[in-house]
């Protein structure tokens, strides 16, 4: 009985797959409309030459404002979660310390973390004219951090710093979307207000560049407190009294 | 997309597959974990071969070095070897 049913409902969802692809000839152009607004809207009237960076940041920024908040929420539910254990254990930890790198490791992640601290910061500074992005650049600066953390056990993240680029950053982000109901044209949340400036500049792009650049920020500082709450946690569970 | 970069393709798809292979049957997790890293090092260069380098940037950060080492605190929080 239970096969039979599982059988239909295979059936059914097959039936609609197929009914739904097969109207389109292959290869054939279906979508059409909105992406030739998209392409021709955002190096004319933007000055955005990352048609992708246009997209996230100012057509559908207010779901990107969304995604911001789904991982500000993820980030202070973990750190709600294991807060109790990572105060306990936090800072001068002495079986976290005793447990030293190689020469190797630390020398390669003292040369490297600048590197990529630098990357991360070109990649979310320009990410209105080349790939990339606040999401790609704050993960990249996070995984500089991530470097320095398992390489120097010492390196001590103070969270409350953490806590503050955030709280600034997603403010920022607030405060330009408010800023645009106010001072533009047209008056809509995160529409632009700030000059445009020449294409394939710096400075161009109105508010886009700046809210990626908070965007970056954000996501960085989110990620290096999962992380080095995670990494805290590990000694905690090694504890014996702990378990 | 030109002769070599598709062989250059079909490579590193070939890669993907016996990497995840490798990772489905190796009993030692951290192992796993590596190879599952080494997926997405070789997706990341897939990407960037199909003109996403966007997308190729996020696979390389997330993929390569975050979720790789939550799965290794993971792994040392409870069994490095998976039992039969």
């Amino acid at each position: 009985m239970k096969k039979l049913i599982v059988i239909t409902l295979l059936l059914i969802l097959g039936f609609y797959l197929i009914s739904t692809f097969s109207s389109t000839p292959f290869g054939a152009e279906k979508v059409s409309g909105v992406k030739d607004f998209y392409l021709k809207q955002s190096p004319e009237t933007l000055k955005v030459s990352n048609v992708v960076t246009a997209i996230v940041v100012s057509f559908r920024g207010f779901d990107t404002l969304g995604e911001v908040t789904v991982l500000f929420l993820a980030s202070t539910a973990l750190g709600s979660i294991l807060y109790r254990r990572r105060t306990k254990h936090s800072g001068l930890n002495p079986q976290r310390e005793a447990v030293i790198s190689s020469s190797l490791v630390r020398t390669g992640a003292k040369v490297l973390f600048p590197m990529i601290i630098l990357l991360g910061a070109y990649v979310f500074v320009h990410g209105h004219l080349t790939p990339g992005g606040g999401f790609q650049g704050g993960a990249i600066i996070a995984t500089g951090f991530l470097l320095i953390l398992i390489s120097y056990r010492k390196f001590f993240i103070n969270h409350n710093v953490l806590t503050w680029v955030e709280a600034i950053a997603g403010t920022t982000f607030v405060l330009i979307g408010i800023g645009g109901l106010i001072y533009a044209t047209q008056n809509n949340f995160l529409e632009n207000f700030l000059p445009e400036g020449t294409l394939n500049k710096l400075m161009s792009g109105g508010v886009v560049s700046i809210i990626y650049i908070a965007v970056g920020f954000k996501v960085g500082a989110e990620i290096t407190g999962i992380l080095d709450t995670l990494l805290t946690i590990k000694e905690a569970g090694l504890d014996p009294d702990e378990n | 997309m030109g002769i070599g970069s598709i062989i250059f393709l079909i490579g590193a798809l070939l890669f993907i597959l016996i990497a995840a292979i490798y990772a489905i049957i190796q009993k030692d997790l951290i192992h796993a974990v590596i190879a599952s890293s080494l997926i997405s090092l070789a997706l990341s260069l897939v990407f960037y071969i199909l003109q996403a380098p966007d997308v190729a940037l996020t696979e390389a950060a997330i993929g390569i070095a975050l979720s790789t080492i939550i799965f290794i605190i993971t792994i040392r929080n409870t069994k490095r070897y998976e039992n039969e």
